[in-house]
């Protein structure tokens, strides 16, 4: 076998901190090395060139590149090696940057490491065998977890460009936050007004079915053939009999039941249809609230319910969807304000969230789109926003920026004065961050066209004073205290990752950070994608975002899967496990094991052999570290070629 | 020469989030000992328990073997395997007369990065403890049992 070794450079990136020349001379010392060279930047055009020119002019058969992570560039040498004529396969790489030149700045250990480790690349590569993918069926419907507006523009997208879309939502109507929204920064839009015709034509597209009240249970399978178990509440109301006419609204005595939609503010009938624009526009019943579940009384619903839609007996269903491709877009919850028992954050009623004011302030809301106190309903006249409530605070562990609420607060601000004329706003601020089109501007408009007075400072503290509230703060700027007295407080409270984020990301099978925050692939070259092939995200579910970037996430997980399901068939990573059938003796060890089911028993000659479906196989290794005879081994990572790159570290 | 107090120590490292999470630790520029080679595997749970057996008696003065958080596993539950399996081995170790401090397993999540950077400290430090891995040749060895044994 005839190797070529490629050290890379990548500029100053790994040259800094090892001497690559010195590598490549170690490597030819290296067994069946034919050539070996550094080189500026081995994934560039002429880097790649290069390589091209080398397998052509020694005849090479297999290459190293010493460079970046695999995870980054793998692919890349793939197809270069592929182009000069080899398998694709016959290619391995050394991460001698991420993994050495990045985290130490001894030269010296930093090229004996490297050294090393193309060393055990080159091992490694000693044992590859040529593979070749198989290709599989693939099954064009595509999954969309959450109706917020990133899933709502996914979903959409998917379906204009001709695929089946199977939305998951688990409130009762899609909508997501932006349908709790008056208005939207920095066109001051009307929320509804953007959302509502996108929402009726989720409702009206052929091509997409909606799943509301209904969560995902389980994730089987894998790109191109996911099976998804999916658990529908109980509405307590049939909904294809419900004509969502909303009688049973106006009789329901039982008034007192949380109004989720309104964010807690005021309270709504245990029957409910959430909103005027709802999608579907069908009645649930809230069990917690409603008589007849809790006391078997009343049932007044059920008697004046037109189509008779009402069933106090239903039940939650469990049923299945078979999708090729999944996109999460499951949005944020805001952060818990009543962890600032300074700020008297859910005790003192009239200190309330953003999204909660937003209620306030929108005519579909619980006071009509006017300005009230939610203690005593009189109109605030001094009202003040306190910016950073869950974001940029170490001591409540959201050490991130949430990124939008200061336009939001800005917004809201322009609101206040247009709703109260005489009303004074001041807003307490660590920074402003407006990096947005025409969002500094839009601050700015706050601040100076809106008399908004903007105090650069933290709040110390909250606390009553009569019927008013005292808002006890610093001026860094000025150096000074300062004591606003309040009518109404308002807490830009931060984004966090949606509830039960991290367990839809297990079932999933992607990565989530310490927030709960979904991991993408790559931060700048695969965003909307994750590690996991099929799985997309969109929206907030990967860090918290505005509606525009929301929208432009959604449009783009649904181009990624609109890409993936433009072939017929999909290819398979060939780095699958395959039995050797003299060493198997029939335990099925390895089918007990296998997560995806991807072994099966069949007879050879009147004896069990295990078999590997070899599109099935995703290529984790669990039956080859279970097999009692080492009869089956994964491509590429088989015993021998692990215990050569323990040998290549070891014994050398 | 720098670097000349280096021990062996080998890494076995999920593709899916301890790799991911030391890339993580190289792209934030967090400093690490430079002991510890790192060997890709595409799971924990294709970690045979004897690759670590055969790399401390190969020469390596320490084992690492890091994957995917329990119940995160990109194969669902290749973790829950390797969580098992090197349990048990690691209680198994001083029977083949090795410390069971020269072998550690963890987990870390791609997005990880600190706290890669702190295993992969804490773990060098501990193995600096330790000091080289006792070598003994076969002859030795049985010298040793014998003198052990009074015999």
């Amino acid at each position: 076998m005839k190797i070529g070794v490629f050290i890379c450079h990548c500029g100053s990136n790994i040259a800094g901190t090892v001497d690559t020349a010195q590598v490549a001379r170690t490597a030819l010392e290296f067994p069946d090395v034919a050539f070996a060279t550094d080189t500026m930047y081995a994934c560039s055009e002429p880097g790649q060139e290069a390589i091209v020119q080398a397998i052509k002019d020694h005849g090479l058969d297999g290459v190293v590149v010493s460079s970046c992570t695999p995870l980054m560039h793998e692919p890349t040498f793939r197809r270069t090696v592929e182009r000069a004529g080899l398998n694709r396969f016959m290619f391995e790489m050394a991460n001698i940057r991420e993994h050495v030149s990045w985290i130490g700045k001894d030269t010296e250990a930093n090229t004996r490491k490297a050294a090393e480790l193309t060393r055990m690349a080159v091992e490694k590569l000693r044992r590859n065998m040529p593979l070749f993918a198989k290709q599989f069926e693939v099954n064009k419907r595509v999954l969309v977890v959450g109706g917020g507006v990133a899933g709502i523009q996914a979903a959409l997208d998917c379906a204009d460009g001709g695929r089946e879309v199977v939305l998951v939502e688990r409130e009762s109507t899609i909508g997501g936050k932006m349908a709790k929204l008056d208005k939207t920064f920095p066109t001051v839009d009307c929320s509804s007004c953007v959302l509502g015709p996108k929402m009726v034509d989720v409702a009206q597209h052929p091509k997409i079915t909606v799943h509301a009240l209904s969560e995902i249970e389980d994730v089987k399978g894998f790109v191109g053939n996911f099976e998804i178990a999916i658990r529908r509440k109980a509405a307590y109301v049939d909904w294809a009999k419900c004509t969502g006419c909303g009688l049973c609204m106006e009789k329901c005595p039982s008034r007192k039941s949380l109004d989720r939609f309104n964010e807690g503010v005021g309270t709504t009938t245990a029957i409910n249809i959430p909103f005027p624009q709802a999608i579907p526009k069908k009645a649930v019943i809230d069990p917690a609230f409603c008589l007849k579940l809790t006391k078997d009384k009343c049932g007044v619903c059920a008697k004046i319910c037109p189509t008779q839609a009402i069933d106090f007996k239903q039940q939650e269903a469990l049923f299945t969807e078979q999708v090729g491709a999944v996109i999460a877009a499951t949005g944020y919850d805001l952060f818990d304000i009543s962890k600032y028992g300074e700020y008297g954050a859910g005790k003192l009623p009239d200190v309330i969230t953003g999204l909660q004011y937003e209620r306030l302030l929108s005519a579909s809301g619980p006071t009509g789109g006017h300005v009230q106190r939610p203690s005593d309903g009189r109109e605030p006249k001094t009202v003040v926003f306190v910016q950073c409530v869950g974001s940029r605070d170490k001591s409540v562990d959201r050490p991130y920026c949430s990124g939008f609420c200061c336009m939001y607060t800005a917004k809201q601000v322009i609101l206040t004065r247009d709703h109260i004329p005489d009303s004074t706003s001041y807003v307490f601020y660590m920074d402003i961050r407006a990096p947005g089109k025409m969002y500094d501007e839009f601050t700015r408009r706050a601040m100076e066209e809106y008399g908004a007075r903007y105090v650069r400072g933290r709040v110390a503290m909250i606390y009553p004073k009569g019927d008013k509230y005292v808002v006890r703060g610093a001026d860094t700027l000025m150096g000074t205290q300062v004591e606003v007295e309040a009518d109404l407080v308002v807490l830009a409270a931060g984004a966090e990752a949606s509830q039960g984020a991290g367990k839809l990301a297990e079932k999933l099978r992607i990565s989530y950070d310490k927030y709960g925050f979904f991991l993408e692939s790559h931060p700048k070259l695969r965003p909307v994608e994750t590690n996991t092939a099929g799985v997309y995200l969109a929206g907030s579910c990967q860090g918290p975002k505005d509606i525009p970037a929301s929208v432009a996430q959604g449009s783009a997980a649904a181009a990624k899967v609109l890409a993936l399901f433009s072939k017929d068939k999909l290819e398979n990573d060939p780095m699958i496990a395959a039995v050797d059938i003299r060493r198997c003796v029939g335990c099925g060890k390895c089918i007990q094991v296998c997560p995806f089911k991807a072994i099966k028993e069949v007879d050879f000659r009147g004896e069990p052999k295990a078999e590997v479906i070899e599109t099935v196989c995703q290529g984790c290794g669990l039956c080859t570290a279970t097999c009692p005879q080492g009869a089956i081994q994964l491509a590429h990572f088989t015993d021998n070629q692990i215990l050569a790159e323990v040998n290549a570290l070891c014994l050398a | 020469m720098s670097g000349v107090n280096e021990l062996r120590i080998v890494g076995f490292l999920c593709n899916w989030c301890s790799y991911g999470g030391a890339d993580a630790a190289g792209v934030g520029r967090l400093a690490q000992p430079t002991d510890l080679r790192i060997i890709r595997m595409p799971c924990s749970g294709r970690i045979n328990p004897l690759f670590v057996a055969r790399t401390l008696l190969s020469g390596a003065d320490g084992v690492l073997v890091s994957g995917c958080h329990p119940r995160d596993c990109h194969y669902a539950e290749g973790n829950f395997y390797a969580r098992r399996r090197l349990e048990v081995f690691k209680r198994l170790l001083p029977t083949l007369g090795i410390d069971p401090g020269r072998f550690e397993y963890t987990w870390v999540s791609a997005s990880e990065g600190q706290r890669w950077q702190t295993v992969v400290t804490t773990f060098t430090e501990q193995i600096h403890r330790l000091g080289p891995m006792p070598r003994f040749s076969p002859g030795e060895a049985c010298v040793a049992v014998l003198a052990e044994s009074g015999g």
